[in-house]
C-alpha cells in the first residue's frame, strides 16, 4: 500500500536524520513541564496503585520518602494508595526511565536534544547496580545515594557539560558498538568514553578535589552509567517520527511490570497494551526465577533504535550475561529482527557483520506476520518491593500489542 | 503399478542411504532427529499472521 510505504520511509528518515546531544543535567522540575509537587512518573504505559507490580510500589513509596511528601515507607505507601500522589508515564512528559522509572521534580535529569529536530528528552541519572530504586530499591543506602546524586554529582556533571558544550552522542554510540556496547545491558565502552570526554571539564569545573575523585569514582565504578544517556538518546530520535498518518513503524516499546504498552507513529500517542511477559535469563547466585519480576522499564525504547537486543551481534559477551546462548548466536537475534524492521542505520554499523547497519524501523505488519516478537535485552527485579536486581535476561514484546495496532492503522485507514 | 514399483525404490534407497532432513517448522522434530545421529538443517518458519487467516487477509491488504 504505497501511502503505508510512503509514511514508513517518512518515518525512517526522521529517525536517521536525527543528530541527539547530550546537553545538561538540571533538575527534573526545572527540566520537564507540567512536573509539579506530590506527581511520579514511572515506566510503562499507563497504570494505577492497585495494579502495580511490588518492584514498583516499593520504588515510589522510596521516592515519596525521598521527596519528603512522606516521614517513611509505611505512611508513603499509604498516601500513593489513597491518591494522594498522580501518577503518569515518563513518555508522556518527554521524559524515559529505566526499570521502573522513577522521575520526580527535585531528582536530577539528563537533557538530550535533538539537534536535527530541536526537541528534547530526559532521563534520570543512572545509579549503579544492585540495591537501586530502579529495580525497587527503596532503603536508607538508596536514598542517601539519590541525595547525593541530587545535591552534589548531578550539579558537578551539569557544571562540566555546559563548559564542554555537550556531547555528541550519535558518534559515541558508534564508537561503542564497535567496542563491543549493545547500550542496553552492555554499556561499558560508551560509559568509559563518555568519562574520557567529561573528566578534562570536570577537572575544569569542579572546586574540590575530593567532590571531583567522588564523581569521577562513581562513573568509572557504574558500567551501566551511559544506559541512562542512551535511553533519553533513543527517545530523542523516535519522537519526531510520531504522528505520521498511515506509518506502521514503532515510535516506542515500554513496560511497566504489569503492561507492556507500544506507540505507532501512524496512530499517534495511542498506547497498544498487552500483558507484560516474564524474561528468560540468568539469575545471580541465591535468586531464581521464582523470584523474578515479570519485564519492566522505559529502556526497550533502545531498541525501538535498533540498539540493544537488535545489536547483540556487536555484543557477543553480553550473550551470554543474558542467557541467550553462546557469543556464536549473538548474531542470530540481530538477523532475526531484520525481518521486522524497514531499514539499517548506516551510522550505527556492526563489525562483525561486515558493517552492516543496526535493524531499524520495527514495522508492526511484519512483526504480526512472521510472528517474531522485538527481543529486549533486560534487568530482571525481584517481584517483592525492596530488594532491587536478581539477573539479566531477554524479553519478548507481546504480539498482541502489535497485532492490535495492526488493526487501528487498518481502521483509519479505512481498511477492511 | 511400474510407477508405484518406482516410488517404492526410491524410498528404500532413500531410507537405506545417509539420510539429511531439512526440517520446516516444529523445531521439536529437528532436534529428535538430532538426538539420533540424523544431519539435520532447521528453518525457522511459522504460518504467515501465525495461521490467523483473517489477520493474514487484512496484512495483504495493508501490503505485506
Amino acid at each position: 500500500m504505497e501511502l503505508i510505504e510512503q509514511a514508513n520511509r517518512e518515518a525512517l528518515t526522521r529517525v536517521l536524520e536525527g543528530d541527539p546531544k547530550l546537553l545538561d543535567v538540571v533538575p527534573a522540575g526545572e527540566a520537564i513541564a507540567g512536573l509539579t509537587e506530590r506527581m511520579i512518573l514511572h515506566a510503562g504505559p499507563p497504570i494505577e496503585w492497585a495494579r502495580m507490580c511490588g518492584p514498583l510500589r516499593g520504588a515510589i513509596a522510596g521516592a515519596v520518602v525521598f521527596e519528603g511528601w512522606a516521614a517513611d515507607l509505611e505512611s508513603a505507601a499509604q498516601l500513593a494508595a489513597s491518591g494522594g500522589i498522580a501518577f503518569h508515564p515518563n513518555h508522556h512528559f518527554d521524559a524515559v526511565g529505566p526499570m521502573t522509572g522513577m522521575t520526580t521534580a527535585s531528582m536530577p535529569v539528563f537533557v538530550v536534544e535533538n539537534t536535527r529536530f530541536g526537541n528534547r528528552t530526559y532521563c534520570a541519572i543512572n545509579e549503579g547496580l544492585g540495591k537501586v530504586m530502579r529495580f525497587g530499591g527503596n532503603d536508607e543506602s538508596v536514598l542517601r545515594r539519590l541525595r547525593w546524586l541530587r545535591d552534589i554529582f548531578g550539579p558537578e556533571l551539569s557544571k562540566a557539560l555546559r563548559l564542554s558544550g555537550g556531547v555528541a552522542l550519535k558518534s559515541l554510540i558508534a564508537r561503542g558498538l564497535s567496542m563491543g556496547d549493545e547500550m542496553h545491558q552492555r554499556n561499558v565502552a560508551c560509559s568509559s568514553l563518555l568519562l574520557r570526554e567529561l573528566s578534562p571539564a570536570l577537572a575544569r569545573t569542579s572546586r574540590d578535589r575530593d567532590v571531583l575523585a567522588e564523581c569521577l569514582a562513581f562513573m568509572a565504578g557504574n558500567d551501566q552509567f551511559f544506559l541512562n544517556i542512551g535511553m533519553a538518546m533513543a527517545k530523542s530520535i523516535t519522537d519526531p517520527a510520531r504522528g505520521i498518518r498511515g506509518s506502521t513503524i514503532v515510535t516506542a516499546m515500554s513496560r511497566n511490570g504489569t503492561d507492556f504498552g507500544v506507540r505507532v507513529s501512524g496512530t499517534g500517542d495511542r498506547w497498544f497494551i498487552s500483558p507484560v511477559e516474564m524474561p528468560e535469563g540468568l539469575y545471580f547466585p541465591g535468586f531464581s526465577e521464582k523470584d523474578a519480576n515479570p519485564d519492566m522499564g522505559d529502556s526497550a525504547i533502545v531498541e525501538t533504535v535498533g540498539l540493544g537486543a537488535f545489536a547483540m551481534a556487536a555484543a557477543p559477551a553480553v550473550a551470554g550475561f543474558v542467557g541467550a546462548g553462546a557469543p556464536s548466536a549473538a548474531a542470530n537475534f540481530t538477523r532475526a529482527m531484520r525481518e521486522i524492521t524497514v531499514g539499517q542505520n548506516p551510522d550505527w554499523t556492526i563489525a562483525a557483520m561486515d558493517f552492516a547497519g543496526v535493524p531499524v524501523g520495527i514495522d508492526v505488519r511484519l512483526v504480526v506476520e512472521t510472528g517474531l516478537a522485538p527481543a529486549i535485552n533486560t534487568g530482571i527485579a525481584h517481584r517483592e518491593p525492596g530488594i532491587g536486581q536478581v539477573g539479566a535476561g531477554v524479553a519478548r514484546a507481546p504480539l498482541a500489542c502489535f497485532q492490535q495496532a495492526v488493526r487501528a492503522i487498518a481502521e483509519d485507514l479505512g481498511v477492511s | 503399478m511400474r510407477m508405484h514399483d518406482s516410488k517404492k525404490m526410491h524410498v528404500q534407497q532413500l531410507l537405506n542411504s545417509r539420510i539429511k532432513v531439512v526440517n520446516v517448522g516444529l523445531e521439536g522434530f529437528a532436534k529428535e532427529l538430532k538426538d539420533c545421529g540424523v544431519e539435520v538443517i532447521h528453518v525457522d518458519w511459522t504460518p504467515p499472521a501465525g495461521g490467523d487467516p483473517a489477520m493474514a487477509a487484512l496484512l495483504a491488504k495493508l501490503g505485506v
